[in-house]
């Protein structure tokens, strides 16, 4: 079937074989975009975490078909003019990723709350970043990195 | 011979902002720096890759363009700006000019897989004698090519110049694109480390602003044009035989390409990667009923009784069983760590695809060169038909499925004659990756009346075998040759101590069998036996009414001078307060208490010392680990950023590790295969790090990614009975644990 998306502000029509498919794998293996990422597909670990109008969403459990027209933004998004955002920059000016598989939903959902919260306090970030798993344990630089765009 | 894997980028968008749906990618437009593809590559055997050879190591260009091939690979640990340090420096050429091939068994060494700490200071060392002795080559060709004596040449950015004359060569005009054709010498003299400025600064990782810009390629993204997708039906308890398949039962999902089973192996080849994925949950299949594993809850009774094998013996001094059998105050402890999985962030991935009966494999595999040997077993080949490559993957800490699911994506590619990419689902991961084996320890020890320890005794029931080979899941199903090896890496490191006492006897009994498939987690058997020696030490020195860290310096080899700095520095960065007994600071059900552990690792390299702060609510037994400081002296540094980041890494690990995670099983398979059941430290839980790096810059590198995971658990351990005056011998420290544990006392 024919499905109509708006990601990072481009608009697309896309043939989608099976309307089950969630929005995860067309982002990935139709759109070749390398940001949003497979983790569990469960909605429990935040590696394919994308905005579906501002909001932080897993790609993963939600229907391709239940998100047509309405705004997807992935890691690649948040690029300015082809450059780092400021969140990005700061990711990458405290090193914020070791492995890097976690840290495209780590920036999605740390964005998501500089949004409404340009200065959030420490626990505001520690619980707002809960659903994002990290196994590398680069907790500690991605702290450094969220508040470092917040300064 | 030169090779470059220019990254292409790859434009989302093209024209009209319209999406481009289809993506077919040649292996060259999927190059981002890491991966290369098969058909890039020089005709096998065009590059040496002989350990003794330079070639096999360094190449440099007509531009001036040096390329490391590393048979050690990027984990995601950033050891590859590392070792490319390394390169530059000896060289003397811009950090900037050095570029990696990691892995692929065409064209690197095989420095061995890529785990225990190694990378550093075995491989790297061998890449230092490379670049010295290509060094040495460059300016003896610069001499003769300047008509000046070779100390008369001074190298700076890849040009030589000679002090005398000026007359100047660029390496590209000495060797660019051609062969060194020389033997790596044992006498070339590496540069002085005073002279050293790439080495030992901080220096950022290349590949993390491309991870941050949806960038970087990552095995999850690599394509080969004309790829199918698969997936993997496992059996639903272990040792279950495949009855039949309703191939009808997925008839409806669209682009199902091949149903393929082959003893025990089960696999659907799709069109979509979607497909796959629903193809697995869907498909009815039939198996025997099997109850292989123990009951979870008697699982130490399951430990204890099982088979012996042999007793490896791993320090005897004097005679432990003489002096335990002197009247004296007896100590005695039974210590358990739980079973751990590896949990990857991204499930195990893998590409396999064959060219005239040849294999090309790419995987995140930590050991190509091995994988490369399992597979071409697995399927009867002749080893030089296969070629494994690596690409970065979603880091595994250790053997988790990369190897299995490449042996799937090998198979599946065989049977339907097309490239195959095979996507291990989280249940898939958490239940098949091998785990990590429980760990049952004894310990015993004897003080006399003046409070001298006089015996030390402790028993380790581990699995037998070493760091082999995992065999391939794919082979064990589907009935093909493999080693048949139990393979759960070096576990018996650390099982002695290093302390001086009179009398120490440490023996680890190797077991037949253990529940699950083994392998290596990191800092595999250091940290449970670290975890057991460091938290009944701290029970003699509470039994003793000692300071931890007094009793440490005390005992530890009065020679080992750099262990004492370490203990002596750990003192100052935590502002240690010398204490006697617990102290149960705190007020209403809130208890605070600090624990400190120690480790030389393996006994003979790195020294780590960390404190760690603990909260305990001894109302409910939740225990929160607040503040870790950890002291650090792996020798000579390559760079600080990496070894901080290592350490970071290896401390919140290891306190998810310890708090929180279990493997659990019923009679038949793993049971916790997802998050929820097998949950990890998330950021609420996360504690404060202070990290003292001490630096050695003429001191041997060793390594730094495992030995500061090795002395977590005790010191959780240790604060939590500094908080409450209760033991807890057993990880996961969960709250039910540390009830129990508090109404001992
Ligand atoms: S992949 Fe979507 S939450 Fe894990
Ligand atoms: S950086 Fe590896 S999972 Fe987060």
């Amino acid at each position: 079937m024919k499905v109509s998306l708006n990601v990072n502000g481009k608009s697309a029509e896309l043939d989608v074989a099976d309307p089950s498919t969630p929005l995860l794998y067309v982002l990935r293996n139709d759109l070749g975009l390398h940001g949003p990422r497979f983790g569990c597909g469960l909605g429990q670990c935040g590696a394919c975490m994308v905005h579906v109008d501002g909001e932080p969403t897993f790609s993963c459990l939600l229907p391709v078909t239940a998100v047509a027209d309405r705004k997807i933004t992935t890691l690649e998004g948040l690029l300015v003019d082809g450059k780092p955002g400021k969140l990005q920059q700061a990711f990458i000016d405290e090193e914020a990723a070791q492995c890097g598989y976690c840290i495209s939903g780590m920036v999605m959902q740390a964005q998501a709350l500089l949004n409404r919260n340009a200065h959030p306090t420490d626990d505001e970030i520690r619980s707002h970043m809960a659903p994002n798993l990290c196994r590398c344990g680069t907790h500690v630089a991605i702290m450094r990195a969220i508040k470092r765009a917040a300064a | 011979m030169t090779l470059q894997f220019k990254p292409s980028r790859r434009d989302v968008f093209k024209g009209g902002g319209s999406l481009v749906v289809a993506f077919a990618f040649a292996p060259a437009a999927l190059a981002q720096g890491a991966v290369q593809g098969a058909a890039q590559g020089p005709a096998a055997g065009a590059k040496p890759v002989a350990l003794d050879q330079v070639d096999s190591f360094l190449s440099i260009d007509d531009k001036g363009q040096v390329t490391l091939y590393s048979g050690k690979v990027d984990l995601g640990t950033g050891i590859r700006i590392g070792l490319q340090q390394i390169v530059a420096e000896e060289l003397d050429v811009p950090l900037a000019s050095v570029t990696s091939v990691e892995g692929d068994t065409a064209l690197t060494p095989d420095q061995g897989p890529t785990y225990g700490s190694q990378t550093i200071q075995n491989a790297g060392m061998q890449i230092r004698q490379a670049a010295a002795t290509a060094k040495g080559a460059l300016l003896a060709q610069a001499a003769q090519h300047l008509g000046v004596d070779k100390a008369d040449l001074t190298v700076a950015a890849g040009v030589v110049t000679a002090r005398s004359g000026g007359g100047r060569v660029t390496y590209a005009e000495l060797i660019g694109g051609k062969m060194f054709s020389l033997n790596l010498d044992e006498a070339a003299v590496p540069k002085n480390p005073a002279d050293y400025t790439i080495v030992g600064k901080a220096t950022p990782r290349r590949d993390i602003p491309e991870k941050l810009t949806g960038r970087f390629t990552f095995m999850h993204d690599v394509r080969v044009p004309g790829m199918l997708h698969g997936s993997v039906i496992r059996p639903p308890t272990l040792g279950a035989t495949l009855q039949s398949v309703d191939e009808a039962s997925i008839k409806d999902i669209p682009g199902v390409v091949k149903v393929v089973h082959e003893g025990d192996f089960l696999g659907v080849v799709t069109e979509t990667e979607w497909a796959a994925v629903r193809a697995a949950r869907e498909i009815k299949a039939t198996w025997s009923k099997t109850e292989p594993l123990p009951e979870q809850a008697k699982l130490w009774q399951h430990v204890r009784t099982t088979k012996v094998v042999k007793d490896d013996v791993t320090s005897n001094i004097g005679d432990s069983a003489a002096a335990m059998a002197v009247a004296g105050k007896q100590l005695k402890a039974t210590y358990d760590f739980a079973i751990h999985t590896h949990g990857s962030i991204g499930p195990s991935c893998s590409v396999s695809e064959f060219k005239d009966g040849k294999l090309t494999n790419w995987s995140a595999s930590q050991a190509t060169h091995n994988l490369r040997k399992q597979l071409a077993l697995m399927l009867s080949l002749p080893l030089e038909d296969v070629r494994c490559i690596y690409v970065d993957g979603a880091g595994c800490y250790g053997r988790n499925g990369h190897e299995d699911a490449a042996a799937d994506s090998a198979l599946l590619a065989q049977a339907v004659g097309k490239p195959v990419r095979v996507q291990w689902s989280r249940a898939d991961e958490h239940g098949w990756d091998p785990k990590g084996p429980p760990t049952l320890i004894d310990l015993r020890a004897n003080i006399d009346a003046s409070g001298n320890v006089t015996a030390w005794e402790s028993e380790f029931f581990i699995p037998q075998g070493a760091g082999g080979n995992v065999d391939l899941l794919t082979a064990t199903l589907s009935g093909k040759p493999a080693d048949n090896l139990l393979s759960p890496g070096g576990i018996t490191n650390d099982s002695a101590i290093p302390y001086k006492f009179p009398n120490i006897k440490t023996v680890c009994h190797r077991l037949e069998t253990t529940p699950l498939r083994p392998s290596w987690i990191r800092t595999p058997g250091r940290m449970q036996n670290t975890f057991a020696n460091e938290s009944f030490l701290d029970e003699i020195v509470a039994a003793l009414g000692a300071d931890p860290i007094a009793f440490r310096l005390k005992h530890i080899d009065p020679a080992d001078s750099r262990g004492r700095a370490l203990l002596e520095r750990l003192k100052q960065v935590a502002a240690w307060e010398t204490r006697t007994a617990p102290r149960k600071q705190g007020t209403g059900t809130t208890l605070k208490g600090r624990g400190v552990s120690y480790v030389k690792y393996e006994l003979v390299r790195t020294y780590v010392g960390i404190v760690a702060d603990v909260e305990v609510d001894s109302a409910m037994g939740d225990v929160r680990v607040k503040k870790v400081y950890v002291v650090h002296d792996c020798g000579q540094i390559i760079n600080p950023s990496g070894v901080r980041a290592q350490i970071e890494g290896n401390v919140v690990q290891t306190v998810s590790r310890v708090m929180k995670e279990e493997v659990l099983f019923d009679r038949g398979m793993v049971t916790s295969l997802d998050w929820a059941t097998y949950p990890i430290l998330r950021f609420p839980e996360l504690p404060e790090l202070v990290i003292d790096l001490i630096d050695r810059p003429t001191e041997k590198p060793w390594g730094a990614g495992e030995p500061s995971a090795a002395v977590v658990p005790a010191a959780i351990s240790n604060a939590i009975f500094d908080a409450t005056g209760a033991r807890l011998r057993s990880v996961p420290f969960k709250r039910d644990k540390v009830k129990a544990a508090m109404q001992l006392i």
